[in-house]
């Protein structure tokens, strides 16, 4: 098995709702999978199944040959996947670079008592996460915003920030919730390009993403929601081409968009 | 330019406690300066659990009469010096503290706060009704630390008011100095990130329990410390040292001078020490102040009468 992620057979409940229902597919390293579907489809619950968020109901989640289904997140991060979120997660009252550091938590952790007395060894931790938070930041575009309050800033630039945060962990794994959402042209392809540029390094890519047009030019394969189910998985060439996909999109099904547990 | 904050910080402080007495009229406010310095450690443990990791305590009172009866109970029953009776407080406070917190902080918000006042009761309780040990709401007198009477020998002759005065000024300046090295470090910067958000912090590796747990427990010494030099320095101590009066006033110290920084909670502990010293009706309606303080501050102050202030002065880009 290559897969770097597989994800078999996924499913929760809320309510009595299938929010997700027997989800399966694989993501392999270096490779873009996209998941899409209609509002509501249920594709920022499989996300934060499979990022530990949710404990799935049913089915189960394995990152490189490991059962790692229902794990906590931190635990995940250990094991190299990283995410980011629809609706924002930065820490707004920390500075953009300070935002940057706390993804090299797991490099710079050290003993409590190190830190409370400021030794040399915590100090060196912190001032290697510090030089690699800036490197990323400059990466993104944000180097000349390190100093500033994170909740300063724009949309478009807590989104990037969002994604160095995830790219500090050196993910093998980036799941990335609508990173799109909310940007604007030029925005969204300088994200375009940097979610390129991260799968063209051996990370596996798992998207969520509205704007079409960019999953259609960016993905190698993609998956699509309706429903909380799978209604079909392919190259881009191919799903555009689905009747299914046509039909959940342009919403020939009268209950399209009936309120499903999603983000 | 981040350790020049630090920096900053400690500098205003040490000068702070060494000209202060140059003002002093008389010699009992020492006295005010030290019960100041022994609140201020203990708003210090509170920034650290509430300021940087956003978790409320409404009950670290009670680790404050844990170490205020560890020195008056260890020298007597143990044999213990009182200033290894104050160690040992800190140690009972800090194993305390992780028992109680790891079923505890799974809770959140105003579910935090209620268990935390629990436990604070629950030793404030034990303290007033093992009359035979404690001698109940009575209270108990407490060892001399004997230290002055060394630096005296050594021919440092300082007034009680003076000696514990710098003694606890010390205590603080190294408190605030621990405080501040945890701000930048990779612990107080995980801290300050699960206050900011929880489940971002999990996603970057940071594992929330042992976290809040360890802020708990460090916050919980800190209240600890301070009792002990509260009750050597008064030499008796009653069971109010635990009560739930002290808990709010921690937290209401804190929250007034800024939650967020050192200084301000520093600042915060110094306005609400010196109060009820220059208003004796406050003394009476202490709980009322306390409660309208809270609720002002909270509505029209947010982060703290120091931080805005610094705010106002430096203009909005801060």
């Amino acid at each position: 098995m290559t897969a770097l992620l597989s994800v078999e057979g996924l499913g929760i409940t809320f309510g009595g709702l299938k929010a997700v229902n027997d989800v399966s597919f694989t993501v392999q390293p270096g490779e873009i999978t996209s998941v899409i579907g209609p509002n509501g489809a249920g594709k920022t619950t499989l996300f934060n199944m499979i990022s530990g968020v949710y404990q799935p109901g049913r089915g189960r989640v394995v990152l490189g040959g490991e059962d790692v289904t229902g794990m906590a997140p931190h635990l995940l991060a250990r094991r190299g996947l990283s995410r980011t979120f629809q609706n924002l997660q930065i820490f707004q009252s920390m500075t953009v670079l300070e935002n940057a550091i706390s993804g090299y938590h797991l490099k710079e952790r050290g003993p409590v008592l190190a830190d409370l007395l400021g030794l040399p060894a915590s100090r060196r931790r912190a001032a290697a996460a510090a030089s690699g938070a800036r490197e990323l930041l400059a990466r993104v575009g944000l180097e000349r915003a390190a100093e500033r309050e994170a909740g300063n800033l724009s949309y478009g630039a807590l989104k990037r920030l969002e994604i160095a945060r995830a790219l500090a962990l050196s993910p093998r794994i980036l799941l990335l919730d609508e990173p799109a959402a909310g940007c604007n042209a030029v925005e969204t392809e300088e994200i375009d390009h940097l979610i390129a540029e991260v799968a063209a390094s051996g990370v596996a890519i798992l998207l969520v993403e509205h704007d079409m047009k960019m999953v259609m030019r960016i993905s190698n394969h993609i998956v699509v929601l309706d429903h909380g189910e799978k209604i079909a998985e392919g190259d881009p060439a191919s799903v555009s081409r689905n009747p299914a996909v046509i039909a959940a999109y342009l919403g020939t099904d009268a209950e399209t968009g009936a309120a499903h547990a999603d983000g | 330019m981040r350790v020049s904050a630090k920096s900053a910080t400690l500098l205003v402080l040490v000068v702070l406690i060494l000209l202060s007495p140059v003002l002093f009229p008389s010699g009992y406010y020492y006295r005010v300066g030290a019960l100041i310095f022994v609140n201020a450690i203990a708003v210090t443990g509170i920034v650290i659990l509430t300021g940087y990791a956003g978790q409320i305590s409404l009950g670290h009172a009670g680790f404050a009469g844990i170490g205020a009866y560890a020195c008056a109970l260890a020298p007597v029953h143990l044999g213990l010096h009182p200033s290894l009776a104050m160690i040992l407080g800190a140690a009972i406070s800090a194993v305390l503290a992780w028992l109680v917190g790891r079923p505890i902080l799974r809770l959140k918000g105003y579910y935090l706060g209620v268990a935390t006042l629990g436990f604070g009761i629950l030793v404030s309780m034990v303290l007033n009704n093992e009359r035979q040990l404690t001698g109940g709401p009575d209270g108990m007198e407490v060892p001399d630390l004997g230290l002055r009477g060394l630096l005296k020998d050594a021919g440092l002759d300082l007034t009680n008011g003076q000696f514990w005065y710098f003694l606890c000024g010390i205590v603080l300046i190294a408190a605030a100095w621990l405080a501040l090295n945890l701000y930048n470090s990779p612990t107080g910067r995980a801290l300050r990130a699960l206050h900011g958000s929880e489940v971002a912090a999990r996603t970057v590796g940071v594992d929330v329990a042992r976290l809040k747990l360890q802020a708990f427990v460090i916050s919980a010494v800190y209240a600890s410390v301070s009792g002990s030099l509260l009750a050597l320095q008064n030499k008796f101590i009653t069971p109010d040292v635990a009560g739930f009066m002290h808990s709010i006033e921690m937290v209401t110290m804190a929250v007034l001078g800024g939650v967020g920084s050192i200084l301000g909670a520093i600042f915060g502990a110094a306005v609400l020490t010196l109060l009820p010293q220059v208003l004796t009706v406050f003394a009476e309606y202490e709980q009322l102040v306390l409660g309208l303080v809270m609720m002002g501050v909270m509505i029209f102050l947010p982060q703290g009468l120091l931080p805005s202030i610094l705010r106002r002065v430096r203009g909005k880009d801060e």
